[in-house]
């Protein structure tokens, strides 16, 4: 698939009821996290996202998968 | 009947009930503590000796309706960072000494006789101060107990276990909680300086209050129902932390390779999966247990939980981040129960979550235990600890003393005070508030992990310098500011976002008191504040040079990030530049 990417996808707290903690999927080349977010279908409406990590660094919504990286999708949370 | 300040002399055992002075009338909470403090502690007496005093304070807003409003203060000069400290905690305390007219209570002074410890008990019209022989060498809910037996369920207890009868610096002054269970005064040993005053337990009636009055009830019905609006509709305080509680954190901080492991060697741990607030919630869905319990009355966020063993049996409350932390990625325990064990035990002996747990983190570099040997931390913590042995005394007096004892570099303190769940290297906002805060490491001061890691407040890149060290004066003048009106830190996440919540409880603090403040006055009160403890701890003889980080972070990487600590002394010491 030379077209495709591997995105491991963490999602974590509300993201997980009913979905995943961790899964690996396929994306077309040049796909951004909104398509991964369409793709999985959180209720974004209930749990907006809080924060999204690619290996570990912070990173918007339009950002460019490449392959082979880790995605962390986490709703607001906070706590001290 | 104005607000008095009760003032307790222990070196004969007698106690003054005294007017407000003036300057003292417009403040609460830490503001209060901390000019007391200053005015009245030589700062460089000696925390456990006769000139140290303690100063119990609710804040401006406690003893109201207004929500979450139940905290109290605590100042004094901490024995284990030699400055000026200022603990606040939840519980029953606040709202009760606030409604009893208790502007403060003051406590100074060692008695003569030094064979037994006191039990104080604080009503409208005095303080009755008398010997409890039979409770000397019991612990928290061992007093607990009597105290409900002697008086009543509601009445108001602060208590001490033998880690504070012996002075340990990891020892705290644990508060009754709404449901018996009990909350901290937590950080600094300041149960060591309730034990050299030698008092084992203070308690507050809480049959003959009054409601707290207010000087425009509407005004402030108005403000507070908006501001309970803003701590409901936050997706923080709202939905996250009652779901899951602080240790939701432990995922998205072990992620950004922030949580430090195995003695601050890494910025991630391998049990993060083991003892997430996931996990726990799971666990507390399928054992019975609740998600939800408040920490003192009117709290609506509801962040604390009760947490049962896998047989449906209480094992613990009140378990946070930072105990879950400390033990599990910290020391390398993988078994939340046996956490939660642990938890219970040092509820029990009032030590402190953070010190203890970071002390045993370093004990793992030592031959005293094994990483990840909880069994051995629960004995040590039990036979050891408890009972005062030298091996009990070595881990009782903290982290710091412990590195230097066995000759260790790898000490992850800050004026003698363990870092707690947030690595300075990789969440560098944070590391700014560890090393500038006169609290010594502390997360609460300044909490830039808001807007590093959780995107409160907006975003600062967490592995750059820039702006950190703004971000953290900010947030340290806020806190100070909120740390006075009784208000929970949480009150912060939805004050970061939402431009409702703040001027609404600027609000209520004028309904409350018929009184004008701007959002001005509030930031310049946070300034004074903290200008006032940095003041007491330039006197007391700490420097800039100890506003820094332990060496070892400055030229050791932190995997996975590997960040290192970079910021220059000037870079740090341009914080006090306001």
């Amino acid at each position: 698939m030379p077209d495709m990417i591997s995105v491991t996808i963490k999602l974590f707290a509300q993201y997980r009821e009913g979905k995943f903690k961790i899964d690996k999927r396929f994306y077309a080349k040049d796909s951004t996290i909104s398509d991964v977010l369409e793709d999985i279908g959180l209720d974004l409406g209930k749990f907006p996202i809080g924060v999204l990590m690619v290996n570990g660094r912070h990173v918007e919504e339009d950002f460019v998968l490449q392959d082979e990286q880790m995605l962390a999708i986490f709703p607001k949370v906070g706590g001290g | 009947m104005a607000d008095k300040v009760y003032r307790v002399n222990m070196s004969n055992l007698s106690y003054k009930i005294e007017e407000v002075p003036a300057n003292w009338m417009g403040l609460g909470g830490r503001g209060l503590t901390s000019t007391v403090i200053a005015e009245e502690v030589d700062p460089e007496c000696h925390p456990l000796g006769p000139n140290n005093k303690m100063v119990f304070a609710p804040g401006l807003l406690s003893g109201t309706t207004a929500a979450n409003s139940g905290r109290n203060s605590l100042g004094t000069k901490s024995p284990l960072t030699g400055g000026i400290k200022e603990s606040n905690v939840g519980g029953t305390m606040a709202g009760i000494m606030a409604k009893l007219g208790v502007k403060a209570l003051i406590i100074e002074g060692i008695p003569e006789d030094d064979s037994t410890f006191y039990h104080l008990h604080v009503t409208k019209d005095k303080v009755l101060i008398e010997a409890v022989p039979e409770l000397v060498g019991k612990d928290n809910f061992f007093v607990l107990d009597a105290m409900e037996e002697k008086y009543n369920k509601k009445v108001a207890v602060m208590t001490i276990g033998r880690p504070g009868e012996m002075k340990m610096l990891i020892s705290n002054i644990s508060v009754r909680d709404p449901k018996g269970k009990l909350r901290s005064h937590g950080r600094g040993g300041v149960g060591a300086v309730m034990g050299s005053k030698k008092i084992k337990c203070i308690t507050v009636d809480a049959e003959n209050y009054k409601e707290v009055t207010y000087a425009d009830s509407v005004k402030f019905k108005e403000a507070s129902k908006v501001f309970t609006k803003a701590l409901q509709e936050n997706p923080i305080s709202g939905e996250g932390l009652p779901a899951f509680g602080t240790n939701v954190l432990v995922n998205i901080i072990n992620e950004a390779g922030g949580l430090p492991s195995h003695n601050f060697r890494t910025g991630n741990s391998e049990n993060a999966e083991a003892i997430c607030g996931e996990t726990m919630a799971e666990n507390i869905k399928e054992r019975g247990g609740s998600t939800t319990h408040g920490c003192h009355a009117g709290c609506v966020i509801q962040c604390s939980q009760t947490y049962n063993d896998e047989e449906g049996n209480y094992l613990t409350s009140g378990f946070e981040y930072e105990m879950i932390w400390a033990f599990g990625a910290n020391f390398g325990i993988s078994n939340l129960d046996q956490i939660a064990k642990i938890d219970a035990l040092m509820d029990d002996l009032g030590v402190d979550a953070i010190e203890t747990g970071v002390t045993f983190g370093v004990a793992a570099d030592t031959d005293l235990i094994d990483f990840g040997d909880g069994a051995e931390a629960y004995r040590i913590l039990k036979e050891e600890v408890a009972n005062g042995t030298p091996i009990g005394r070595i881990i009782g007096g903290a982290a710091g003393n412990l590195g230097k004892l066995y000759g260790l570099v790898r000490v992850p303190v800050v004026k003698n005070q363990s870092i707690p769940a947030y690595e300075p290297r990789a969440i560098k906002g944070q590391g700014i508030t560890y090393v500038t805060t006169p609290m010594g490491a502390d997360h609460t001061a300044g909490y830039a992990v808001a807007t590093n890691i959780l995107n409160s407040g907006g975003h600062i890149d967490p592995l750059q310098k820039e702006g950190q060290v703004a971000l953290s004066r900010n947030l340290q003048i806020a806190s100070a500011a909120v740390d006075s009106t009784g208000m929970c830190i949480f009150v912060a996440f939805p004050a970061l976002d939402d431009p409702k919540c703040l001027p609404a409880l600027i609000d209520m603090i004028n309904a409350r008191f018929g009184i004008n403040l701007s959002a001005d006055d509030v930031t310049n009160l946070g300034v004074n504040i903290l200008k006032t403890e940095h003041e007491f701890n330039l006197k007391a003889g700490l420097t800039s040079a100890d506003d820094r980080i332990p060496e070892f972070m400055k030229y050791e990487t932190l995997p996975p990030t590997n960040a290192i600590w970079d910021f220059t002394n000037e870079e740090i010491d341009e914080f006090w530049n306001f």
